[in-house]
Protein backbone atom coordinates (compact mmCIF):
# COMPACT_ATOMS: atom_id res chain seq x y z
CA UNK A 1 0.00 0.00 0.00
CA UNK A 2 1.58 3.18 -0.84
CA UNK A 3 1.97 6.10 1.76
CA UNK A 4 0.00 9.40 0.97
CA UNK A 5 2.60 12.27 1.77
CA UNK A 6 4.54 9.79 3.55
CA UNK A 7 1.86 10.50 6.39
CA UNK A 8 1.06 6.57 7.88
CA UNK A 9 -2.04 5.72 7.72
CA UNK A 10 -4.07 5.48 11.25
CA UNK A 11 -5.61 1.84 10.33
CA UNK A 12 -4.94 -0.58 7.04
CA UNK A 13 -6.55 -3.28 5.70
CA UNK A 14 -5.27 -5.32 3.38
CA UNK A 15 -6.45 -8.47 1.10
CA UNK A 16 -8.98 -9.08 3.81
CA UNK A 17 -11.10 -12.65 3.46
CA UNK A 18 -13.81 -13.43 6.15
CA UNK A 19 -16.55 -16.14 5.90
CA UNK A 20 -19.91 -17.52 8.23
CA UNK A 21 -19.42 -21.15 8.06
CA UNK A 22 -20.09 -21.21 3.87
CA UNK A 23 -20.65 -17.72 3.33
CA UNK A 24 -18.62 -15.81 2.17
CA UNK A 25 -18.74 -12.15 3.90
CA UNK A 26 -15.48 -10.26 2.93
CA UNK A 27 -13.52 -11.12 -0.35
CA UNK A 28 -10.19 -9.19 -0.71
CA UNK A 29 -10.87 -5.77 1.38
CA UNK A 30 -8.02 -3.25 1.14
CA UNK A 31 -8.21 0.27 1.82
CA UNK A 32 -6.66 2.80 4.68
CA UNK A 33 -7.60 5.28 6.97
CA UNK A 34 -5.24 8.79 6.89
CA UNK A 35 -5.51 11.15 9.95
CA UNK A 36 -7.94 14.27 9.21
CA UNK A 37 -9.24 11.99 6.47
CA UNK A 38 -13.24 11.23 5.92
CA UNK A 39 -13.67 7.50 4.93
CA UNK A 40 -17.59 6.50 4.14
CA UNK A 41 -18.45 2.81 3.60
CA UNK A 42 -21.22 2.60 2.10
CA UNK A 43 -23.27 -0.65 0.52
CA UNK A 44 -26.20 -2.61 1.10
CA UNK A 45 -27.60 -4.71 3.98
CA UNK A 46 -25.68 -7.92 4.20
CA UNK A 47 -22.93 -6.60 2.22
CA UNK A 48 -20.58 -6.93 5.32
CA UNK A 49 -20.33 -3.51 6.59
CA UNK A 50 -20.32 -4.72 10.18
CA UNK A 51 -18.28 -7.99 9.41
CA UNK A 52 -15.78 -5.58 8.19
CA UNK A 53 -16.40 -2.99 11.46
CA UNK A 54 -16.03 -5.43 14.12
CA UNK A 55 -12.33 -6.94 12.54
CA UNK A 56 -11.02 -3.02 11.79
CA UNK A 57 -12.18 -3.15 15.91
CA UNK A 58 -10.70 -6.13 16.73
CA UNK A 59 -14.03 -7.63 17.44
CA UNK A 60 -13.41 -10.36 15.50
CA UNK A 61 -10.49 -11.90 13.43
CA UNK A 62 -10.42 -12.01 10.04
CA UNK A 63 -9.86 -15.58 8.38
CA UNK A 64 -7.40 -14.02 6.04
CA UNK A 65 -5.40 -10.97 5.71
CA UNK A 66 -4.22 -7.95 7.94
CA UNK A 67 -5.41 -4.91 9.72
CA UNK A 68 -2.26 -2.55 10.80
CA UNK A 69 -2.60 0.13 13.54
CA UNK A 70 -0.71 2.93 13.81
CA UNK A 71 1.74 2.00 17.40
CA UNK A 72 -1.28 3.35 20.40
CA UNK A 73 -3.78 4.27 17.99
CA UNK A 74 -7.08 5.29 19.98
CA UNK A 75 -10.47 4.35 18.66
CA UNK A 76 -13.56 6.13 19.22
CA UNK A 77 -16.56 4.37 18.15
CA UNK A 78 -19.95 4.99 18.02
CA UNK A 79 -22.15 1.41 17.79
CA UNK A 80 -25.54 1.58 15.76
CA UNK A 81 -27.40 0.53 18.07
CA UNK A 82 -27.05 -0.49 21.59
CA UNK A 83 -29.43 -1.99 23.77
CA UNK A 84 -29.74 -0.38 26.83
CA UNK A 85 -31.25 -2.44 30.20
CA UNK A 86 -33.85 -0.52 31.88
CA UNK A 87 -33.20 -1.97 35.20
CA UNK A 88 -29.64 -0.30 35.03
CA UNK A 89 -29.97 3.56 36.72
CA UNK A 90 -27.56 5.62 34.98
CA UNK A 91 -27.43 9.29 34.31
CA UNK A 92 -25.93 11.13 31.03
CA UNK A 93 -22.85 12.23 32.84
CA UNK A 94 -22.26 9.04 34.88
CA UNK A 95 -22.70 7.00 31.46
CA UNK A 96 -19.99 9.28 29.77
CA UNK A 97 -17.73 8.90 33.23
CA UNK A 98 -17.93 5.21 32.63
CA UNK A 99 -15.91 5.76 29.67
CA UNK A 100 -13.03 5.74 32.01
CA UNK A 101 -13.19 2.80 33.17
CA UNK A 102 -10.42 3.45 35.92
CA UNK A 103 -10.47 1.41 39.50
CA UNK A 104 -12.33 3.69 41.90
CA UNK A 105 -9.46 5.16 43.45
CA UNK A 106 -8.08 6.52 40.41
CA UNK A 107 -11.22 7.26 39.49
CA UNK A 108 -12.21 9.30 42.53
CA UNK A 109 -8.52 11.71 41.97
CA UNK A 110 -10.06 11.95 37.93
CA UNK A 111 -13.39 13.51 38.31
CA UNK A 112 -12.98 16.60 38.48
CA UNK A 113 -10.85 16.42 35.20
CA UNK A 114 -13.20 14.11 33.73
CA UNK A 115 -16.28 16.22 34.80
CA UNK A 116 -15.08 19.10 32.83
CA UNK A 117 -14.51 17.05 29.76
CA UNK A 118 -17.53 16.13 30.04
CA UNK A 119 -19.03 19.29 30.07
CA UNK A 120 -17.10 20.65 26.97
CA UNK A 121 -18.25 17.51 25.21
CA UNK A 122 -21.99 18.13 25.75
CA UNK A 123 -21.60 21.86 25.13
CA UNK A 124 -19.65 21.24 21.77
CA UNK A 125 -23.19 18.67 21.26
CA UNK A 126 -25.73 21.32 22.27
CA UNK A 127 -27.19 18.26 24.71
CA UNK A 128 -26.03 19.68 28.10
CA UNK A 129 -29.26 20.10 29.47
CA UNK A 130 -29.57 16.18 29.07
CA UNK A 131 -26.72 15.70 31.66
CA UNK A 132 -28.68 14.85 34.51
CA UNK A 133 -31.35 12.78 32.44
CA UNK A 134 -31.65 9.02 32.88
CA UNK A 135 -30.24 7.18 29.45
CA UNK A 136 -33.68 5.45 29.54
CA UNK A 137 -36.04 9.03 29.58
CA UNK A 138 -34.01 9.81 26.24
CA UNK A 139 -35.14 9.45 22.61
CA UNK A 140 -33.85 8.19 20.14
CA UNK A 141 -31.97 11.52 18.62
CA UNK A 142 -30.79 12.56 22.09
CA UNK A 143 -29.20 8.71 23.18
CA UNK A 144 -27.45 8.65 19.39
CA UNK A 145 -25.69 12.06 20.29
CA UNK A 146 -25.37 10.83 23.74
CA UNK A 147 -23.27 7.88 22.53
CA UNK A 148 -21.34 10.29 20.37
CA UNK A 149 -20.39 12.10 22.79
CA UNK A 150 -19.11 8.75 24.46
CA UNK A 151 -17.57 8.04 21.34
CA UNK A 152 -15.55 11.47 21.17
CA UNK A 153 -14.90 12.02 24.39
CA UNK A 154 -11.57 10.58 24.89
CA UNK A 155 -9.96 12.35 21.98
CA UNK A 156 -9.61 9.34 19.84
CA UNK A 157 -7.51 9.43 16.57
CA UNK A 158 -10.14 7.69 14.50
CA UNK A 159 -13.40 7.82 14.90
CA UNK A 160 -15.70 4.82 13.66
CA UNK A 161 -19.30 5.54 13.59
CA UNK A 162 -21.71 2.71 11.98
CA UNK A 163 -24.81 4.24 10.94
CA UNK A 164 -24.77 7.67 12.68
CA UNK A 165 -27.96 9.22 11.23
CA UNK A 166 -30.15 6.13 10.95
CA UNK A 167 -33.56 6.79 11.90
CA UNK A 168 -32.85 10.54 11.73
CA UNK A 169 -34.86 13.19 9.39
CA UNK A 170 -32.87 14.87 6.78
CA UNK A 171 -32.85 18.37 8.91
CA UNK A 172 -31.25 15.73 12.04
CA UNK A 173 -29.15 14.06 9.65
CA UNK A 174 -27.89 17.71 8.61
CA UNK A 175 -27.15 18.87 12.10
CA UNK A 176 -25.67 15.53 12.97
CA UNK A 177 -23.31 16.04 10.28
CA UNK A 178 -22.60 19.18 10.79
CA UNK A 179 -21.19 18.28 14.16
CA UNK A 180 -19.48 15.52 13.76
CA UNK A 181 -17.41 18.02 11.23
CA UNK A 182 -16.85 20.63 13.70
CA UNK A 183 -15.61 17.68 16.32
CA UNK A 184 -13.70 16.58 13.14
CA UNK A 185 -11.86 19.43 12.77
CA UNK A 186 -11.11 20.13 16.46
CA UNK A 187 -9.77 16.54 17.14
CA UNK A 188 -8.13 16.64 13.60
CA UNK A 189 -9.00 12.62 13.79
CA UNK A 190 -9.76 10.11 10.48
CA UNK A 191 -13.12 9.50 10.47
CA UNK A 192 -14.97 6.42 9.54
CA UNK A 193 -19.04 6.54 8.58
CA UNK A 194 -20.90 3.58 7.84
CA UNK A 195 -24.09 3.92 6.03
CA UNK A 196 -26.63 2.04 4.18
CA UNK A 197 -27.72 5.17 2.15
CA UNK A 198 -25.95 4.24 -1.27
CA UNK A 199 -26.11 7.84 -2.75
CA UNK A 200 -26.53 10.20 -0.39
CA UNK A 201 -23.01 10.60 1.99
CA UNK A 202 -21.37 13.59 4.27
CA UNK A 203 -20.21 16.65 2.12
CA UNK A 204 -16.76 16.06 3.86
CA UNK A 205 -16.23 12.69 2.76
CA UNK A 206 -13.16 12.77 1.26
CA UNK A 207 -13.25 8.70 0.24
CA UNK A 208 -16.46 6.87 -0.27
CA UNK A 209 -15.93 3.11 -0.57
CA UNK A 210 -18.97 0.61 -1.66
CA UNK A 211 -19.22 -2.41 -0.53
CA UNK A 212 -20.21 -5.95 -1.62
CA UNK A 213 -18.41 -8.33 -0.30
CA UNK A 214 -15.45 -7.03 -1.96
CA UNK A 215 -15.06 -3.56 -2.52
CA UNK A 216 -16.80 -2.30 -5.67
CA UNK A 217 -15.76 0.72 -6.19
CA UNK A 218 -14.55 3.80 -4.36
CA UNK A 219 -13.66 7.37 -5.44
CA UNK A 220 -14.81 10.88 -4.33
CA UNK A 221 -18.49 12.69 -3.97
CA UNK A 222 -19.64 15.29 -5.91
CA UNK A 223 -21.11 18.22 -4.18
CA UNK A 224 -24.69 18.41 -4.02
CA UNK A 225 -25.11 21.91 -4.45
CA UNK A 226 -24.05 21.82 -7.66
CA UNK A 227 -26.54 19.24 -8.61
CA UNK A 228 -29.53 21.32 -9.98
CA UNK A 229 -31.60 18.06 -10.20
CA UNK A 230 -31.17 16.96 -6.56
CA UNK A 231 -32.14 20.75 -5.41
CA UNK A 232 -35.22 20.70 -7.93
CA UNK A 233 -36.40 17.83 -5.73
CA UNK A 234 -35.65 18.30 -2.24
CA UNK A 235 -35.08 21.78 -2.34
CA UNK A 236 -32.27 23.58 -0.42
CA UNK A 237 -30.89 23.01 3.07
CA UNK A 238 -28.28 20.44 2.18
CA UNK A 239 -25.09 22.19 2.16
CA UNK A 240 -23.74 18.92 4.81
CA UNK A 241 -24.52 16.25 2.37
CA UNK A 242 -23.45 15.10 -1.17
CA UNK A 243 -24.07 12.55 -3.52
CA UNK A 244 -22.09 9.39 -4.79
CA UNK A 245 -22.34 8.64 -8.03
CA UNK A 246 -21.03 4.38 -8.82
CA UNK A 247 -18.63 4.34 -11.40
CA UNK A 248 -19.22 0.66 -11.42
CA UNK A 249 -20.97 -2.00 -13.71
CA UNK A 250 -24.39 -2.54 -11.54
CA UNK A 251 -23.87 -6.27 -13.07
CA UNK A 252 -20.84 -6.85 -10.82
CA UNK A 253 -22.41 -5.47 -8.04
CA UNK A 254 -26.14 -7.32 -7.41
CA UNK A 255 -27.55 -4.11 -5.41
CA UNK A 256 -29.32 -1.53 -6.98
CA UNK A 257 -28.94 2.17 -7.06
CA UNK A 258 -32.77 3.62 -7.80
CA UNK A 259 -32.00 4.82 -10.66
CA UNK B 1 -39.82 -14.73 74.16
CA UNK B 2 -37.90 -11.55 74.14
CA UNK B 3 -35.56 -12.91 76.53
CA UNK B 4 -33.90 -14.73 73.41
CA UNK B 5 -33.08 -11.40 71.88
CA UNK B 6 -31.90 -10.20 75.16
CA UNK B 7 -29.79 -12.97 75.98
CA UNK B 8 -29.06 -14.44 72.60
CA UNK B 9 -27.75 -17.90 72.61
CA UNK B 10 -24.26 -18.21 70.73
CA UNK B 11 -25.85 -20.42 67.63
CA UNK B 12 -28.28 -17.12 67.14
CA UNK B 13 -25.64 -14.73 67.37
CA UNK B 14 -23.20 -16.86 65.06
CA UNK B 15 -26.60 -17.01 62.66
CA UNK B 16 -26.72 -13.56 62.49
CA UNK B 17 -23.09 -12.74 61.80
CA UNK B 18 -23.61 -15.55 58.82
CA UNK B 19 -26.98 -13.37 57.48
CA UNK B 20 -25.13 -10.07 57.72
CA UNK B 21 -22.29 -11.39 56.35
CA UNK B 22 -24.15 -12.99 53.25
CA UNK B 23 -26.42 -9.90 52.49
CA UNK B 24 -23.08 -7.66 52.55
CA UNK B 25 -21.97 -9.97 50.15
CA UNK B 26 -25.15 -10.89 47.99
CA UNK B 27 -25.99 -6.28 47.27
CA UNK B 28 -23.55 -6.02 44.68
CA UNK B 29 -23.24 -9.24 43.31
CA UNK B 30 -27.57 -9.40 43.28
CA UNK B 31 -27.46 -6.37 41.68
CA UNK B 32 -26.02 -6.97 38.68
CA UNK B 33 -27.52 -10.15 38.23
CA UNK B 34 -30.48 -8.28 38.20
CA UNK B 35 -28.89 -5.44 35.42
CA UNK B 36 -27.76 -8.22 33.64
CA UNK B 37 -30.64 -10.60 33.55
CA UNK B 38 -28.86 -13.44 35.07
CA UNK B 39 -31.04 -14.62 37.82
CA UNK B 40 -31.61 -18.16 35.97
CA UNK B 41 -27.96 -18.20 36.36
CA UNK B 42 -28.15 -18.41 39.97
CA UNK B 43 -31.01 -20.36 40.41
CA UNK B 44 -28.79 -23.22 38.21
CA UNK B 45 -25.79 -22.64 40.40
CA UNK B 46 -28.17 -23.22 43.50
CA UNK B 47 -29.82 -26.52 42.18
CA UNK B 48 -26.30 -27.80 41.70
CA UNK B 49 -25.31 -27.59 45.03
CA UNK B 50 -27.67 -30.71 45.83
CA UNK B 51 -25.39 -32.13 43.74
CA UNK B 52 -22.38 -31.40 46.08
CA UNK B 53 -24.28 -32.08 49.22
CA UNK B 54 -25.29 -35.72 48.10
CA UNK B 55 -21.08 -36.01 47.11
CA UNK B 56 -20.36 -35.03 50.40
CA UNK B 57 -22.40 -37.50 52.00
CA UNK B 58 -21.15 -40.30 49.49
CA UNK B 59 -17.78 -39.45 50.29
CA UNK B 60 -17.93 -38.25 53.39
CA UNK B 61 -16.70 -34.77 52.57
CA UNK B 62 -16.91 -31.51 54.47
CA UNK B 63 -20.28 -30.44 52.92
CA UNK B 64 -19.79 -26.81 52.57
CA UNK B 65 -16.46 -27.63 50.79
CA UNK B 66 -18.20 -29.78 48.64
CA UNK B 67 -20.69 -27.46 47.61
CA UNK B 68 -18.09 -24.84 46.72
CA UNK B 69 -16.33 -27.40 44.56
CA UNK B 70 -19.41 -28.23 42.70
CA UNK B 71 -21.02 -24.78 42.19
CA UNK B 72 -17.58 -23.16 41.20
CA UNK B 73 -17.19 -26.38 38.41
CA UNK B 74 -20.57 -25.59 37.05
CA UNK B 75 -20.00 -22.09 36.55
CA UNK B 76 -16.88 -22.50 34.99
CA UNK B 77 -18.58 -25.22 32.64
CA UNK B 78 -21.72 -22.56 32.01
CA UNK B 79 -19.28 -19.74 31.44
CA UNK B 80 -17.16 -21.67 28.86
CA UNK B 81 -20.24 -23.02 26.99
CA UNK B 82 -22.21 -19.63 26.83
CA UNK B 83 -18.55 -18.53 24.96
CA UNK B 84 -19.22 -20.94 22.51
CA UNK B 85 -22.65 -20.25 22.15
CA UNK B 86 -23.79 -23.83 21.01
CA UNK B 87 -27.11 -23.33 22.69
CA UNK B 88 -29.27 -20.25 23.97
CA UNK B 89 -28.39 -19.64 27.57
CA UNK B 90 -31.50 -20.44 28.94
CA UNK B 91 -31.87 -24.24 27.30
CA UNK B 92 -28.03 -24.03 28.37
CA UNK B 93 -28.95 -23.75 31.89
CA UNK B 94 -32.26 -25.52 31.79
CA UNK B 95 -30.39 -28.38 31.40
CA UNK B 96 -27.89 -27.93 33.78
CA UNK B 97 -29.72 -26.90 36.46
CA UNK B 98 -32.23 -30.06 36.12
CA UNK B 99 -29.84 -32.75 35.27
CA UNK B 100 -27.42 -31.49 38.22
CA UNK B 101 -30.67 -31.89 40.64
CA UNK B 102 -31.25 -35.36 39.23
CA UNK B 103 -28.06 -36.85 39.58
CA UNK B 104 -28.10 -35.23 43.17
CA UNK B 105 -31.34 -36.39 44.11
CA UNK B 106 -30.62 -39.91 42.96
CA UNK B 107 -26.96 -39.96 44.58
CA UNK B 108 -28.78 -38.88 47.81
CA UNK B 109 -31.88 -41.70 47.74
CA UNK B 110 -29.11 -44.17 48.02
CA UNK B 111 -28.73 -42.69 51.13
CA UNK B 112 -31.12 -44.40 54.20
CA UNK B 113 -31.09 -41.26 57.12
CA UNK B 114 -30.81 -38.32 55.38
CA UNK B 115 -34.45 -36.76 55.11
CA UNK B 116 -34.00 -34.20 57.40
CA UNK B 117 -30.26 -33.10 56.34
CA UNK B 118 -32.40 -32.51 52.81
CA UNK B 119 -34.99 -29.88 54.44
CA UNK B 120 -32.57 -28.13 55.91
CA UNK B 121 -30.66 -27.37 52.47
CA UNK B 122 -33.46 -26.72 50.84
CA UNK B 123 -35.00 -24.27 53.27
CA UNK B 124 -31.77 -23.50 55.41
CA UNK B 125 -31.17 -23.59 58.35
CA UNK B 126 -29.70 -21.36 61.52
CA UNK B 127 -28.42 -23.99 63.38
CA UNK B 128 -26.08 -24.83 60.96
CA UNK B 129 -23.86 -22.09 61.00
CA UNK B 130 -20.52 -23.08 61.96
CA UNK B 131 -16.88 -21.04 62.74
CA UNK B 132 -15.96 -22.48 59.47
CA UNK B 133 -18.45 -20.67 57.49
CA UNK B 134 -17.75 -17.62 59.61
CA UNK B 135 -14.52 -17.46 57.79
CA UNK B 136 -14.98 -18.55 54.80
CA UNK B 137 -17.73 -15.75 54.51
CA UNK B 138 -15.58 -13.19 55.75
CA UNK B 139 -12.64 -14.35 53.46
CA UNK B 140 -15.60 -13.68 50.74
CA UNK B 141 -16.15 -9.96 51.79
CA UNK B 142 -12.26 -9.37 51.36
CA UNK B 143 -12.77 -10.98 48.10
CA UNK B 144 -15.86 -8.90 46.53
CA UNK B 145 -14.67 -5.60 48.45
CA UNK B 146 -10.95 -6.16 46.33
CA UNK B 147 -12.99 -6.96 43.06
CA UNK B 148 -15.48 -4.18 43.07
CA UNK B 149 -12.57 -1.83 44.25
CA UNK B 150 -10.57 -2.75 40.91
CA UNK B 151 -13.63 -3.73 38.24
CA UNK B 152 -16.76 -1.92 39.92
CA UNK B 153 -16.84 0.74 36.77
CA UNK B 154 -15.42 -1.97 34.11
CA UNK B 155 -18.52 -4.15 35.22
CA UNK B 156 -20.91 -1.65 34.66
CA UNK B 157 -19.30 -0.90 31.40
CA UNK B 158 -19.50 -4.25 30.04
CA UNK B 159 -23.21 -4.75 31.27
CA UNK B 160 -24.17 -1.66 29.64
CA UNK B 161 -22.17 -3.14 26.16
CA UNK B 162 -19.75 -5.51 25.80
CA UNK B 163 -18.63 -4.17 22.54
CA UNK B 164 -18.15 -1.13 23.70
CA UNK B 165 -16.41 -2.21 27.03
CA UNK B 166 -14.37 -4.61 24.68
CA UNK B 167 -13.22 -1.54 22.54
CA UNK B 168 -12.19 0.23 24.88
CA UNK B 169 -9.68 -2.03 26.07
CA UNK B 170 -11.63 -4.33 29.08
CA UNK B 171 -11.20 -7.83 29.41
CA UNK B 172 -14.66 -8.75 29.61
CA UNK B 173 -13.56 -12.37 29.83
CA UNK B 174 -11.65 -12.18 32.79
CA UNK B 175 -13.91 -9.43 34.67
CA UNK B 176 -17.01 -11.49 34.11
CA UNK B 177 -15.63 -14.74 34.88
CA UNK B 178 -14.19 -13.63 38.55
CA UNK B 179 -17.74 -12.39 39.03
CA UNK B 180 -19.58 -15.66 38.53
CA UNK B 181 -17.33 -17.56 40.53
CA UNK B 182 -17.61 -15.07 43.45
CA UNK B 183 -21.30 -15.98 42.42
CA UNK B 184 -20.57 -19.33 42.95
CA UNK B 185 -18.65 -18.53 45.85
CA UNK B 186 -21.43 -16.48 47.78
CA UNK B 187 -24.09 -19.20 46.22
CA UNK B 188 -22.45 -21.99 48.05
CA UNK B 189 -21.80 -20.21 51.25
CA UNK B 190 -25.44 -18.99 51.37
CA UNK B 191 -27.29 -22.10 51.01
CA UNK B 192 -26.85 -23.43 54.65
CA UNK B 193 -28.84 -19.58 55.80
CA UNK B 194 -31.25 -19.21 53.12
CA UNK B 195 -31.50 -22.64 50.97
CA UNK B 196 -31.12 -24.03 48.15
CA UNK B 197 -34.89 -23.37 46.96
CA UNK B 198 -34.54 -19.98 47.78
CA UNK B 199 -30.93 -18.32 47.51
CA UNK B 200 -31.81 -16.85 43.94
CA UNK B 201 -34.40 -14.40 46.04
CA UNK B 202 -31.95 -12.97 48.55
CA UNK B 203 -29.61 -12.06 45.45
CA UNK B 204 -32.65 -10.68 43.53
CA UNK B 205 -35.25 -8.86 45.20
CA UNK B 206 -33.07 -6.40 47.56
CA UNK B 207 -32.08 -5.06 44.14
CA UNK B 208 -35.39 -5.09 42.69
CA UNK B 209 -36.93 -3.30 45.41
CA UNK B 210 -33.75 -0.55 45.51
CA UNK B 211 -34.30 -0.66 42.03
CA UNK B 212 -37.37 1.67 42.62
CA UNK B 213 -35.94 4.21 44.28
CA UNK B 214 -32.03 4.47 43.29
CA UNK B 215 -30.82 6.91 40.44
CA UNK B 216 -27.13 5.55 40.23
CA UNK B 217 -25.74 2.72 40.15
CA UNK B 218 -24.38 3.76 43.59
CA UNK B 219 -27.39 4.40 45.05
CA UNK B 220 -28.98 1.20 43.89
CA UNK B 221 -26.13 -0.64 46.16
CA UNK B 222 -26.57 1.12 49.17
CA UNK B 223 -30.34 1.23 48.91
CA UNK B 224 -30.32 -2.90 48.09
CA UNK B 225 -27.67 -3.50 50.88
CA UNK B 226 -29.74 -1.72 53.22
CA UNK B 227 -32.96 -4.03 52.44
CA UNK B 228 -30.90 -7.07 52.82
CA UNK B 229 -29.67 -6.05 56.13
CA UNK B 230 -32.97 -5.68 57.30
CA UNK B 231 -34.69 -8.72 55.36
CA UNK B 232 -31.77 -10.65 56.81
CA UNK B 233 -32.35 -9.54 60.61
CA UNK B 234 -35.92 -9.54 60.19
CA UNK B 235 -36.33 -12.80 58.84
CA UNK B 236 -33.94 -14.59 61.56
CA UNK B 237 -35.86 -13.02 63.98
CA UNK B 238 -39.58 -13.95 62.85
CA UNK B 239 -37.78 -17.19 62.62
CA UNK B 240 -36.39 -17.50 66.24
CA UNK B 241 -39.28 -16.07 67.51
CA UNK B 242 -42.07 -18.18 65.70
CA UNK B 243 -40.39 -21.24 64.85
CA UNK B 244 -40.58 -20.43 60.93
CA UNK B 245 -37.93 -21.94 58.58
CA UNK B 246 -34.98 -19.47 57.88
CA UNK B 247 -35.09 -19.18 54.36
CA UNK B 248 -38.85 -18.72 53.59
CA UNK B 249 -38.69 -15.95 56.54
CA UNK B 250 -35.81 -14.20 55.02
CA UNK B 251 -37.54 -14.07 51.49
CA UNK B 252 -40.85 -12.83 53.24
CA UNK B 253 -39.62 -10.02 54.49
CA UNK B 254 -37.52 -8.81 51.37
CA UNK B 255 -40.80 -9.55 49.56
CA UNK B 256 -42.89 -7.04 51.92
CA UNK B 257 -39.68 -4.60 51.48
CA UNK B 258 -40.02 -5.02 47.81
CA UNK B 259 -44.03 -4.38 47.64
CA UNK B 260 -43.57 -1.35 49.78
CA UNK B 261 -41.33 0.06 46.79
CA UNK B 262 -44.00 -0.40 44.37
CA UNK B 263 -46.33 2.07 46.31
CA UNK B 264 -43.27 4.57 44.96
CA UNK B 265 -44.57 6.21 41.70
Amino acid sequence: MPQKNNILPLIQATNVFHSYGNRQVLTDVSFAIYPNEVVTLIGPNGAGKSTLLKILLSLEKSNKGTIERKPNLTIGFMPQKVHLDSSLPLTVVRFLQLANHSNIFNNFYQKKQTNSTIEQTLIELGILSLKNRQLKSLSGGEFQRVLFARAIIKKPQLLILDEPVQGVDVQGQTELYHLINKVKDRLKCGILMVSHDLHIVMKSTNKVLCLNQHLCCSGSPSSISVNLEFQKIFGTGFEEVAIYEHHHNPDQCDHTHGD
Amino acid sequence: MFNIILNPPTFLVMALIGGLLIAIIASPLGIFMVWQKQSYFGATLAHSALLGVSLSLLFDLNPTLAIIFVSISIGMILFFLEQKSLLSTDTLLGILAHSSLAFGLIILSFQPSVQVDLMNYLFGDILSINQLDIILLISLLVAVLIYFANYWNQLLNLTLNKELAKIDGINIKNVQLAYILLLALLISLAIKIVGILLITSLLIIPAAAAHKLAKSPEQMLIYSLVIAIISVTGGLLASVMQDTPTGPSIVVCATLIFLASLIKK
